[in-house]
């Protein structure tokens, strides 16, 4: 197999595209998604090979564009719903939550709504506090819903193309950060699970499950650290509903320590649950050591530069909170 | 354009010209069924045979079968929590739908969604709707998936008066317009959103004039009155059905029940409630039926007859219904079981 490196957009963009290729009913539509090709060009030129009907700009409506979307995936089509910036889903949790996420259970399973809603989101863009957030534990809280999160350009398009043909809603984030990394992407179409984790260094001193944008910098502390003869096993969540617990008590069992790392505001979020996981356990008897979250701080982001990087975690955070999870013992 | 019709008082006019005896006699069977249908759940509520709530629409049969009854199978709808008549309108059997009262494996939902989410997918009716306004993206979305298709039905969405002052409402039907999408608004208003009146929390005193802002038809009708319900839904299936995009139908009539249960109709007069009552639509139609000559008495006490015994055989079916199993509690979260 060809090594051929695409960016995240562009494997996102692929994607899209062949999944319209090969199935009439999948359309995308979104603010700005048309001509403009998408606040942070991920649609691109889709409109000028599909069309204005199968690349929708709509207007700036969200919980109708949502609704819309929802609406369409029960009678028949498979939209894409593009939020510009994730944050804007608070204006459509009403069509998330209360009806896409509930109409099949509710209906005695009579109808799936197989709709996919793209969520770019995450800090470091200077754009401040409404545009900056990392809101997907809120839609972990929601039965019915699957959530991912893809830490690559090559699981970014396997993730869409398994989220387009599952029979679910299914949100996918993506961390505008990442949206020009590289990396290698098949060019077949093909599915990346939207139920699993993956371990991306394999280790013996600790655990570290990262989301998204947090696997790279975890990544990065993990090298760091195996300088200083620390070996850290980094495991690449992916879904959050649902939680891939397995490979994760699999880990914990086998290095006795776990940290969870996130950008989202460390209260309340992925860490308690991957937390409570672990303590409910068979991993919990072979823990050594309390088990440790690095997570955004309690504040919405700020606009300075300074700050921005102060309410995330950054490698060096990492590194020292790694460094001290593995000499700390109950 | 925004008129309200009157009925004409000779038999010419298109909803007795258009519609054979056999229609006919299937509207009035589907409004009695509505009305017999709400009457015996009401009373099994009282008797505490049931549990929930329920959101009774006596009165409005005219605006749920006049809408329904052109419909096909394949063209769709979204309701609202007071939804009993629009799902039998739109062809669903009494007996599952009691037995989604009772909770049984048997109902529509298989006792999952109760009174507030009775849908049947099988003749195109998409649900029933907790939220208000929560249908009107949904309606707005099936008739996109419709032209995305580029097919010729419609979709039709009943809503309140209350979701008139959503988001929900101006959204959609801003989308709609813009898309020309097949999709006809039907707004039954019966003039209280829950307690508030529509003069209350409505800046227009007719929600049909909103139309106007989404430049699309905004029909008022008569919402007790079949026929002028029925002719206003023809023209705007039509329309629909040729690419003219939404229309939006207001259906003025009045629920002379309580909002749900817990209502205590301090909010209005006995006396509102009583001159409501005289408007009672399913009289005013059988009326009509006599004096057009399309039926004889007779006939007419056959119709309520097969009603009653549809009705009293439903709900000894859905009495005899099967308990769902404690730990099928996750089923259908997921399409795929244990999915998540």
């Amino acid at each position: 197999m060809s090594m051929r490196e695409l960016s995240f957009a562009q494997a996102l963009n692929e994607g899209m595209a062949q999944a319209m290729e090969a199935d009439p009913r999948v359309f995308i539509m979104g603010e700005d998604i048309g001509v403009y090709g998408g606040a942070f060009g991920v649609t691109g030129e889709l409109v000028h090979r599909f069309g204005e009907l199968r690349v929708r700009d709509t207007p700036i409506s969200e919980l109708g564009g949502a609704g819309v979307a929802v609406g369409a995936a029960i009678a028949g089509a498979r939209p894409i719903y593009e939020f510009q910036f994730s944050d804007f889903v608070s204006l459509a949790m009403e069509q998330i939550v209360n009806q896409a996420a509930k109409m099949r259970y509710m209906l005695g399973g009579k109808i799936s709504v197989p709709v996919v809603f793209r969520m770019p989101c995450g800090s470091g863009t200077g754009a401040a506090a409404q545009h900056s957030q990392s809101l997907e534990a809120w839609f972990g809280h929601v039965p019915g819903l699957k959530v991912v999160e893809p830490s690559t350009p090559e699981d970014a398009k396997g993730m869409l193309l398994a989220a387009l043909d599952d029979p679910d809603p299914v949100l996918i984030f993506e961390h505008k950060l990442l949206y020009k990394t590289k990396g290698h992407v098949p060019e077949a179409m093909y599915h990346t699970p939207l139920d699993k984790a993956v371990v991306r260094r394999a280790g013996k001193d600790a655990t570290v499950a990262a989301l998204g944008i947090m696997v790279q910098k975890c990544l990065d502390a993990a090298e760091i650290l195996a300088g200083e003869g620390i070996d850290l096993e980094v495991i690449d969540l992916r879904c959050i509903r649902p939680i891939d617990a397995a490979t994760l008590i699999e880990s914990v069992k086998k290095t006795t320590r776990l940290a969870c790392v996130y950008e989202a505001v460390k209260a309340f979020g992925i860490g308690a649950e991957v937390s409570a996981l672990i303590c409910e356990s068979e991993a919990f008897d072979y823990l050594d050591a309390p088990i440790m979250r690095l997570g955004g701080t309690d504040s919405p982001i700020p606009y300075s530069p300074i700050l921005e990087k102060a309410a995330v975690p950054q490698v060096e955070d990492i590194v020292a909170g790694l460094r001290s999870l593995v000499t700390k013992r109950f | 354009m925004l008129k309200a019709k009157t009925t004409k008082p000779e038999n010419a006019r298109p909803f007795y010209a258009r519609h054979s005896k056999e229609q006919l006699r299937n509207a009035l069977r589907r409004m009695w069924l509505i009305r017999r249908f709400e009457e015996v759940a009401e009373d099994s509520y009282v008797r505490g045979l049931t549990h929930g709530t329920m959101h009774l629409s006596i009165g409005q049969e005219a605006s749920a079968v006049g809408i329904c009854m052109d419909l096909t199978n394949s063209d769709y709808i979204t309701s609202t929590h007071r939804g009993h008549g629009h799902c039998i309108g739109k062809g669903a059997e009494v007996k599952f739908m009691f037995a989604e009262f009772f909770g049984k494996e048997e109902g529509y939902c298989r006792g999952r969604g109760g009174s507030m989410h009775i849908a049947d997918p099988a003749t195109g009716n998409l649900g029933a709707n907790g939220i208000v306004g929560g249908g009107l993206p949904l309606a707005t979305g099936a008739a996109l998936a419709i032209q995305q298709r580029k097919g010729q039905d419609v979709a039709v969405c009943f809503f309140g008066d209350g979701a008139n002052n959503e988001g929900a409402f101006h959204e959609s039907l801003n989308i709609a317009a813009v898309w020309k999408l097949p999709v006809i608004y039907v707004c039954e208003n019966n003039q209280y959103g829950m307690s508030v009146s529509t003069e209350r929390s409505t800046a227009v005193k007719d929600i049909a004039t909103r139309a106007a802002a989404y430049n699309m038809p905004g029909v008022i009708v008569d919402g007790n009155a079949i026929a002028d319900v029925n002719e206003a839904m023809m023209a705007a299936i039509e329309l629909a059905r040729n690419g003219g995009g939404p229309s939006l139908i207001e259906c003025k009539t009045y629920r002379t029940r309580g909002h749900s249960r817990s209502d205590r109709n301090r909010y209005r007069t006995k006396e509102e409630i009583e001159d409501w009552k005289v408007k009672d639509p399913i009289p005013a139609f059988e009326n009509e039926l006599q004096k057009f000559g399309v039926f004889n008495l007779a006939e007419i006490e056959a119709v309520r007859a097969q009603v009653e015994t549809e009705v009293a055989e439903g709900f000894a079916f859905a009495q005899s219904g099967t308990n769902p199993l404690p730990q099928s509690v996750l089923r259908d979260v997921y399409t795929v079981s244990g999915a998540a």
